[in-house]
This record gives C-alpha cells, sequence and structure tokens, in this order.
C-alpha cells in the first residue's frame, strides 16, 4: 500500500509542477512572455476543465466509442488471425520455410505508411482504421503463437504421444496450452498498438474519433484539448491493459509467478 | 531367444542419425542390438553415458523408427505408437498447465473415458502414490519427487502391460529416490508388468531388476553381457545393498562394464595426461 501512496504522491507532484511552470501568474523564467509555457504546454486545470466538460457535456462519447471501438475490432480480429496463423505455420514447417522471407518483409516494412493505402480501400470510416490495427496487431501475436508452438517441450510432447493423444488432442491440449503463454506476453504489446493503429488512422484523415479530435484542436492551436485527448487515450490503454491483465490471471493461474513466495 | 512369451522382443536395431557435423557420415548410434523382456520380468538397462540407451527406449515406445529391424509386441510387429507401454521420461514430462489430478486423467481423457470416472480413478492413483491430497496443485507447485510420483501415477493410470522407463528418477537426491524405488516395487509387485528400467547407475539397476542387461559404448551401442539377478523378492532396495550377493553381482558386472565406461570416457573426453 504504501507504493500506492508514493505513487499518487508522485502524480501530484507532477501535475503541481507542470501547473505551477505554466501559470501565467508566475514569472517566466525561460520564455520572454509569461503567457507562452501556457501556450505550448497547456495548463493542467484547464486540461481536467476540458475533460470534464467532455464528459458533462456528453460531446466526447460518440468520439470515444468510435475509438475503442476500432481499436477492440483491431485488437480481437489481429489477435485471432495471428494466433491461426502461428498455429497453421508453427505446425507445418514446409509452408513455414516457404513464406518466411514474406513474413519477414512484411514484418520489416513500416506498416503505418500502409495507412493511406487502406484509406483508399476502406474509405475515411472505421474500416480503414481497423485494418491499420490488425496489421500492427496481427504479427506480434502471430510471431509470438508461431514461438510457443515451436517450443514446446518435447518430452511433454512425446509424454501426451505416449498417453494415447490424436493429432486434434495433441492441438488442443499440448500446442494451444503451451502457445497461449507466449500469446498474453504478446497481447499487453498489442492492446497499445492496436489504440496506435486507431489513432493514427483517424489523425490521418477521419470525421470521429479521439484521434480526430486531437487533430482539429491542433489545428486552432488549442494544446489544452490535445493534452486533454492525450490523457483519454492514455488512461483508455491502460484499462484495456488491466483487463487483459485480468483475463491473463485467470487462464495462466499455473504458471509460476516469481512472487510466489514472499520472504517475511 | 525362442520362448515365444516375451512381451515385448527387439530385434537388431539399428538407428542410424545424419550427423550434423558431416551429412554424409551418419552417425549410428544403435546397432543390431536385440532385447527381449518376458511378461512381468524386470529387465535393467545399463550403459555409460551417450551410449543410446534412450534412443533404443524410444524404439522400443514406438515415437522413433529404427533404420532396420524389428520391433514386436506379444509377437505382433509394432506400428506407430506402442500403445500397450506406459512411458516414464528422464525429464520432467507433466503438462504444466494442468493440476497433478488432471495429469494423472490426462491419459483417461485422452481415451475417451467419461470425466468422472477418470477423474475418480485418477484420484484414487494419486492416493496409491501418495499424492491424494496434492490433486488440485499444478506441478510448479510440486517438489521433483512429487512431480516424479504424478509422472508413475500417470503412466500407470492407463494400466499399460509394459512399462519403459528412461532414468526416471536420476534428477532426485538419493534418499528420495530410494523411496520411490521402494515405492516402483511395491507398486509392480503387486500387479505385474513388463518393465525396462534405463539407467546409468548400477546399483539402481541391481537393486531392483531380474535381469540386468549391460550395454556397449557408443557409437553403434549394442548389448555385451546379461546377468540374471537372484536376489530374493520382496527387496528393501537400500538394505539389499549391503548382502554379500549383492555385492558379489555387483562386482562381476563392474567388471564386465568397466573398459566400456572408460571407452565412453575416452571418447568424451581429452585423455588425462601421463601420470595423473
Amino acid at each position: 500500500m504504501k507504493v500506492r501512496y508514493a505513487q499518487l504522491l508522485l502524480l501530484f507532484a507532477l501535475l503541481l509542477g507542470w501547473g505551477l511552470l505554466t501559470d501565467p501568474r508566475v514569472p517566466a523564467f525561460y520564455f520572454d512572455n509569461p503567457d507562452k509555457a501556457a501556450f505550448f504546454f497547456g495548463e493542467p486545470l484547464k486540461v481536467l476543465g476540458r475533460l470534464a466538460n467532455w464528459f458533462v457535456g456528453g460531446e466526447i462519447y460518440p468520439h470515444l466509442w468510435v475509438t475503442l471501438l476500432e481499436t477492440l475490432l483491431a485488437f480481437v480480429l489481429g489477435t485471432v488471425g495471428g494466433i491461426a496463423m502461428g498455429l497453421w505455420l508453427g505446425l507445418a514447417p514446409t509452408a513455414a520455410a516457404i513464406l518466411d522471407p514474406y513474413i519477414k518483409a512484411l514484418n520489416a516494412m513500416p506498416r503505418v505508411i500502409l495507412a493511406p493505402i487502406f484509406m483508399v480501400w476502406f474509405g475515411l470510416g472505421m474500416a480503414s482504421k481497423v485494418a491499420l490495427g490488425i496489421t500492427l496487431v496481427f504479427f506480434i501475436v502471430f510471431f509470438n503463437v508461431y514461438q510457443g508452438v515451436r517450443e514446446v517441450s518435447p518430452a511433454v510432447l512425446a509424454n501426451a504421444r505416449m498417453l494415447g493423444a490424436s493429432q486434434r488432442q495433441l492441438l488442443r491440449h499440448v500446442y494451444m496450452p503451451s502457445a497461449l503463454s507466449w500469446v498474453f506476453a504478446s497481447l499487453h504489446n498489442s492492446v497499445g498498438l492496436a489504440f496506435v493503429g486507431a489513432v493514427v488512422g483517424e489523425y490521418l484523415g477521419s470525421a470521429e474519433g479521439v484521434g480526430y479530435l486531437i487533430h482539429q484542436a491542433e489545428g486552432v492551436f488549442d494544446i489544452n484539448t490535445v493534452i486533454a485527448g492525450i490523457l483519454l487515450l492514455t488512461l483508455f490503454a491502460l484499462v484495456l491493459d488491466g483487463a487483459v491483465g485480468w483475463i491473463e490471471s485467470r487462464l495462466m493461474v499455473w504458471q509460476p509467478h516469481a512472487g510466489d513466495t514472499t520472504q517475511l | 531367444m525362442v520362448d515365444g512369451h516375451y512381451s515385448l522382443e527387439l530385434e537388431r536395431i539399428t538407428c542410424r542419425f545424419a550427423s550434423r557435423d558431416d551429412p554424409g557420415m551418419p552417425y549410428v548410434a544403435v546397432a543390431e542390438a536385440s532385447l527381449a523382456v518376458r511378461a512381468g520380468e524386470f529387465v535393467a538397462v545399463v550403459g555409460p553415458t551417450g551410449c543410446g540407451k534412450s534412443t533404443l527406449l524410444n524404439v522400443a515406445a514406438g515415437l522413433l523408427a529404427p533404420s532396420s529391424g524389428a520391433v514386436r509386441v506379444h509377437g505382433e510387429p509394432l506400428v506407430g505408437i506402442n500403445r500397450k507401454a506406459g512411458y516414464m521420461f528422464q525429464a520432467d514430462a507433466l503438462m504444466p498447465w494442468r493440476s497433478a489430478l488432471a495429469n494423472v486423467t490426462a491419459g483417461l481423457e485422452f481415451r475417451g473415458i467419461e470425466a468422472g470416472e477418470a477423474r475418480a480413478q485418477g484420484q484414487a492413483w494419486l492416493q496409491r502414490v501418495g499424492l491424494g491430497g496434492f490433486g488440485a496443485r499444478y506441478p510448479h507447485q510440486l517438489s521433483g519427487g512429487m512431480r516424479k510420483r504424478v509422472a508413475l501415477a500417470q503412466m500407470l493410470a492407463l494400466d499399460p502391460e509394459i512399462l519403459l522407463m528412461d532414468e526416471p528418477f536420476s534428477a532426485l537426491d538419493v534418499q528420495t529416490r530410494q523411496l520411490m524405488e521402494n515405492e516402483l516395487l511395491a507398486l509392480w509387485s503387486a500387479n505385474r508388468k513388463s518393465v525396462i528400467f534405463i539407467t546409468h547407475d548400477l546399483e539402481e539397476a541391481i537393486s531392483l531388476s531380474d535381469r540386468v542387461i549391460v550395454l556397449s559404448a557408443g557409437p553403434g551401442t549394442h548389448p555385451i553381457g546379461e546377468f540374471v539377478i537372484d536376489l530374493p523378492r520382496p527387496r528393501d532396495v537400500a538394505e539389499i545393498r549391503l548382502t554379500p550377493r549383492f555385492v558379489a553381482l555387483h562386482t562381476r558386472i563392474w567388471h564386465a562394464m568397466k573398459d566400456e565406461v572408460m571407452k565412453a570416457y575416452a571418447a568424451q573426453y581429452a585423455p588425462l595426461p601421463e601420470g595423473a
């Protein structure tokens, strides 16, 4: 619990420092004009006011809904695709050998530059953002599942075969659970990247979503709204990450944790 | 070997592997090895480290197809996995994502036995290996000895006629190991299966088995000697080691083994300097 207090204290200190340094009433020591700090870095009270306005006025809900939906769709579709492809290639060495250079090339490509193409293909609506998010999520999950399938302990595999497992039972009872621990390791990264796909897509061209709001505010130099949007996205990324962590702790009870025994 | 009552026969088994250093020159792990186990007989196979003991056992299990030679189970040629055999591995082979009980019932489940029935049988087996209260634990929450007990229960739950054991207790400390050996003997005496027990420990081999087969050093491993162990049963593995008959057998078999152990040692390490 002491850690929690320290964390809250740190947050408070950061906000206080930010507030003091950007307050126009405090004399500027770097900028020639006391208003400039607020112009560039925003003011925490105004940012909070903006957030409150959004939620009280209800203006934010449709935008937030769009961004979250894009993120979730990209996350789920990318994960499912990554797991399916990872299992397949992990179990089919010939196909994996043939596809290897193509997969490497696709993974090495900076996929954000696909965003303009997706907009041409799928329009300015949600589909293009989801497509971008999927390309980001898919490869992370895919590589982890692929690795997980190939690193199944040979002894566990041979043992399951000796116990009479059929090919399907091996997939269900050995490969899948073994790959699952790798999947969860990758999901924490993928949640963040699904958000990146949605927001970058919105930022580049759209008519709704939090990325769109940020883009609009930036156009009129409303730095407080930009920061409010960033904070909002961060908050929801944390919530999604927490949800993944919660599911992980439910499904992965069998995994040893470093903290299983604590010294008293 | 014309008895005809063998539950498992390996006849002139040869296993060649492509060598990593020189693909043109295959590595012959096992050459022309024959051995047979009678129904209800406990056979221990000893050999120096790295001599291909596990290879031979994998052939018997059907996990590895030999390059040449025949495997027969009750006189029938073996095709695919040996369904009559249970295998206990040297390494930890429990599924870490299954609880101890779920590990024991895994084989029953694979065979389509109804879940409630499988659980009851699994629980009974856990009780028999002294882990009745540990069914809900996951493998990482169990000690090394307990994991071996779960593996033993997992193998025996399917009631296999042939037990293949690959240095199953070699990772355990001496006390735990002797406890496990005694329990294995007790379980085996209650329901006699054919056993091939691989080990590099001659004392373990003699104290457990009816017959000890000594393998040559690799490459090209094959049996070079066979010794009938006429020690009375039931045995206590710790006490029997002190009897004169045990010591006499040990001396005789060790004499036969010594050259092979030295050969294996020489192949693995640079020779010691003169006078060292």
